[in-house]
């Protein structure tokens, strides 16, 4: 029931009640409470900033609460590191991957408490050994010897998985692992949660997916801006209900893309080509349009998307932009001739995440604002200011450090300072990842209105009624190629995904190779 | 679970694939080098290799800084720096002088465990400086690298120690040979071996490992960071503690200026031995066949007639160079990791 913790019981795994954390001024964590059960799969699902990564950042050991109970099979509990959270039988797989790059996965799982021979030497064959289990038992192949460097974020993920099961935890925590992660890869996640339910541990499964938390969990928590909503059988209660208790209102339309008229070719590539990562591309995209680049993960979206703004090279094809060529791994000149690239990853690849928003929004423009060479806090406030009010980003300050904003805000800030470049065409790669329900609304939202002035997007997404939701246009690229190019009215999961898993030996069928434009 | 399990065994057999990685190693590189400057110069001088002293000499010079390198590498691998340990050398060789002055009876065993404890304790300071106030290495450092050599200058001040203050078997071990290997290059040798094993088959050496990779993660992890990072600079202080005995016994001499510089010859040895600069990666051995490489080709340059500022642009240019393969490797690395990864992609769809 809203407003009320759930029940004490002595037969819970992992109990948590009016726990509240604050960093400073900033109140993370109000009243978090959440009850799981052994032998069950418990969903927290809420609106980014709601507090869930906290929460489980405290059940882990790397912050200590305030106030509140934490109780692990009936025992009060309080960590004081990850060492202790660990050794009690508690793993979480955090948001981001943390691997030590230069080790092997085998060490990656083991360290700190490799199995050990006579007088504690590292018995490297057993560890070997163990390593390879769990990858068989997870199902993939991943060479145990091989270097974490490289590893995609999928790979990345099974790692840490394999990591969490090797530690036998009886409390096991996922925030978001499958964020990064294809269908096969996920139902594959799913099989391994489950059988380790069935072995009687308390699972936590943090996503932003419903039909996710519907197809694998048993009961769901809801929370919002810190605060314990609600718990609920996942079989009696539905995706409206947990969503308009995420947010508090009513989601009237995930996906709002109105219809704007479609002007001239602003982008055109043609015969794009990379060894070994993408192969003869070619596609256009026109004024006023949202082109969907959809496709599995590692189908080399992203690399297309680089390439064209001149971030990697490439070794045949053209780029064209309002008619003109952008010369090739010129990412400079690409901005000056009016591209924008919101990359994937936000805090490595856009965000100087040390620096203020306004800072972040000023840094592509800084050239301008300029007087004399010199550039003033006051100048970058003032460029940033409308951009960031426009974005609603809910920071208090534009001097407030990007690294402490929720995803959300992030990827405005990070949009903000794309968007004062004033650019022709916008790329943006995965624009909702890790961003919660009322905020990728409104990140749709404003694509939408930015389409309907007149301006020219790609966008790349992995997340299918994203794409469906919003794209003028699908093309889809499987293992490097295009094998698909969609119109709005053709385009269904089931026309996606066919093309978005068919084999590059296959000819693209003629009738879904048509083209509106 | 799915009945139809991806993994493969691996197609190379384990002894072919260690020989691959041997043959690929570093190791085996900067050791190709190292044979190669000793084989020129020999042609060009045979006595460099092949006179009693030119073999001695050989194995005996880079005693010194194969201790340093070594302590070195254990800390540089945490993504740390020592750069006191050139101070620390000269202030312990100093105290080793001032032991035998003082008490002229004690045994040189004693002299040696006084060394290494002294340096471990010149360690532990850097260490805990760094580990709990959370300055960069580099900084500390720096400081202490003038504070040790400020004590010593202060401690010594015009006097030095002479070999007519040192007893006759300590200086002794500065020649001695056990089968034509000098004692203090076994000594050398066997903090090698010692260090090495550490890192290689010991939690606590895989965790500087891990430390240095990402020191983040390693606190995730739940890793005693804190005190591994003291540990290693503890390590880093003790070899150089017993670098500073070895150079009274290798010199008999010890004026205000030993181990002068020696801090940076550490770093370069290790780097050139492929030890990234920015930790996690790289092996002792590695370093060790650096600082035998460094000190030789400044010993074996003057021999092929090469002038003094050349000797000094070379090990500069050896250092850039170790670099920047180290970079072109990884590159190259990381490209056919990504590779790979899209070839055991394919069948799986």
């Amino acid at each position: 029931m809203p407003g009320t913790a759930p029940e004490a019981a002595p037969s819970w795994a992992l109990e948590l009640r009016d726990v509240a954390k604050s960093f400073g001024a900033v109140v993370a964590l109000r009243s978090g409470s959440l009850a799981v059960a052994p032998g069950s799969i418990h969903a927290l699902v809420g609106e980014n900033g709601a507090g869930k990564s906290t929460l489980v950042k405290i059940v882990a050991g790397v912050h200590r609460r305030d106030s509140g109970v934490v109780r692990l099979h009936g025992n009060d509990v309080d960590f004081g590191s990850t060492a202790e959270s660990k050794s009690a039988g508690v793993a979480v797989i955090y948001q981001e991957p943390t691997l030590f790059p230069d080790l092997s996965v085998t060490e990656n799982i083991f360290m700190g408490r490799q199995p050990v021979g006579r007088s504690r030497r590292i018995d490297r064959a057993a560890m070997y050994a163990e390593a390879t289990g769990l990858f068989q038992r997870l199902g993939v192949a991943i060479d145990p010897r091989r270097p974490a460097r490289g590893l995609s974020i999928a790979d990345q993920q099974i790692i840490e998985i394999a990591k969490a099961i090797s530690l036998d935890a009886s409390v096991l925590v996922m925030d978001e692992p499958t964020a990064a992660l294809s269908g096969v890869e996920v139902d594959r996640l799913f099989a391994v949660a489950r059988s380790l339910r069935d072995e009687g541990r308390a699972l936590v499964f943090i996503s932003h997916r419903f039909d996710e938390v519907f197809a694998l969990c048993d009961t769901v928590t809801v929370m919002r801006d810190g605060e314990y909503v609600s718990t609920d059988a996942v079989a009696e209660t539905s995706v409206e209900q947990i969503v308009s208790r995420m947010v508090g209102r009513e989601v009237a339309e995930l996906f709002p893309k109105t219809p704007a008229e479609i002007g001239d070719v602003v982008l055109d590539v043609a015969g794009l080509s990379s060894t070994g990562t993408f192969h003869d591309i070619s596609f256009n995209v026109r004024a006023g349009e949202i082109v969907g680049l959809a496709g599995l993960v590692g189908a080399g979206r992203s690399e297309i998307a680089r390439a064209v703004f001149g971030v990697d090279g490439y070794d045949a094809g053209t780029v064209h932009l309002g008619g003109v060529a952008v010369p090739p791994q010129k990412p400079r000149a690409a901005i000056k001739a009016g591209m924008a690239f919101v990359p994937e990853d936000r805090r490595k690849q856009g965000l100087v995440t040390e620096s203020s928003v306004a800072r972040n929004v000023a840094g592509v423009i800084r050239g301008r604002l300029t007087h004399a060479g010199l550039l003033t806090s006051a100048d970058e406030n003032r460029a940033a200011g409308p951009w960031a009010g426009r974005l609603e980003v809910k920071t208090s300050a534009l001097d407030m450090t990007a690294t402490t904003m929720s995803g959300g805000n992030q990827q405005k800030v990070v949009l903000a300072k794309w968007l004062s470049t004033e650019p022709q065409l916008l790329i943006i790669d995965e624009p909702t990842r890790g961003i919660d329900v009322g905020t990728k609304a409104e990140v749709h939202r404003l694509l939408s209105d930015l389409a309907g002035e007149g301006l020219a997007i790609l966008m790349i997404s992995s997340e299918l009624p994203e794409v469906l939701g919003m794209a003028d246009r699908v093309i889809v690229v499987c293992e490097g190629r295009i094998t698909a190019e969609l119109s709005r009215a053709d385009a269904t999961p089931e026309t996606v995904m066919h093309a978005a898993t068919a084999s590059v030996s296959h000819a693209v069928p003629a009738s879904t190779q048509e083209v509106t434009a | 679970m799915s009945d139809t399990l991806l993994v493969e065994p691996s197609a190379v057999s384990p002894t072919k694939r260690i020989v691959g990685e041997l043959l690929r190693s570093r190791e085996i590189a900067v050791g190709t080098v190292l044979v190669l400057v000793i084989a020129f110069t020999t042609i060009k001088s045979p006595s460099f290799l092949f006179s009693d002293n030119g073999w001695r000499d050989l194995l005996l010079t880079p005693s010194l800084l194969l201790l340093l390198a070594v302590g070195q590498t254990a800390v540089i691998i945490t993504r740390n720096v020592d750069l006191s340990v050139g101070s620390t050398l000269g202030l312990t060789a100093y105290f080793t002088g001032k032991l035998f002055v003082d008490h002229p009876g004690l045994p040189i065993i004693a002299v040696f465990v006084a060394g290494l404890l002294m340096g471990a304790l010149l360690g532990l300071v850097n260490g805990v400086l760094v580990a709990f106030f959370r300055v960069p290495s580099l900084v500390i450092t720096l400081g202490t690298l003038y504070i040790y050599r400020g004590i010593f200058l202060s401690w010594a001040g015009s006097s030095r120690i002479n070999p007519s203050d040192l007893p006759h078997g300590f200086l002794d071990l500065g020649t001695k040979q056990i089968l034509t290997i000098p004692v203090l290059t076994i000594i050398g040798l066997v903090a090698l071996g010692l260090t090495g094993y550490y890192l290689y088959t010991a939690r606590g050496g895989r965790e500087l490992y891990a430390i240095g990779s990402d020191p983040d993660a390693a606190v995730l992890y739940g890793l005693p960071v804190t005190r591994r990072v003291i540990g290693a600079f503890v390590l880093c202080g003790a070899l150089a503690g017993l670098a500073g005995v070895v150079y009274t016994a290798r010199y008999g001499t010890v004026s205000s200026n030993a181990g002068y510089g020696m801090e940076l010859q550490a770093v370069g040895a290790a780097v050139i031995g492929g030890v990234a600069i920015f930790g996690g990666s790289g092996t002792v051995w590695g370093a060790a066949i650096g600082a035998f490489l460094l000190v030789t080709i400044n010993r074996a340059l003057p021999v092929v007639g090469i002038s003094d500022f050349w000797q000094r642009a070379v090990v500069g240019a050896l250092i850039i160079a170790a670099v920047v393969l180290d970079r072109v490797l990884s590159a190259r690395q990381e490209r056919r990791l990504i590779a790979a990864r899209d070839e055991t992609r394919e069948p799986s769809a």
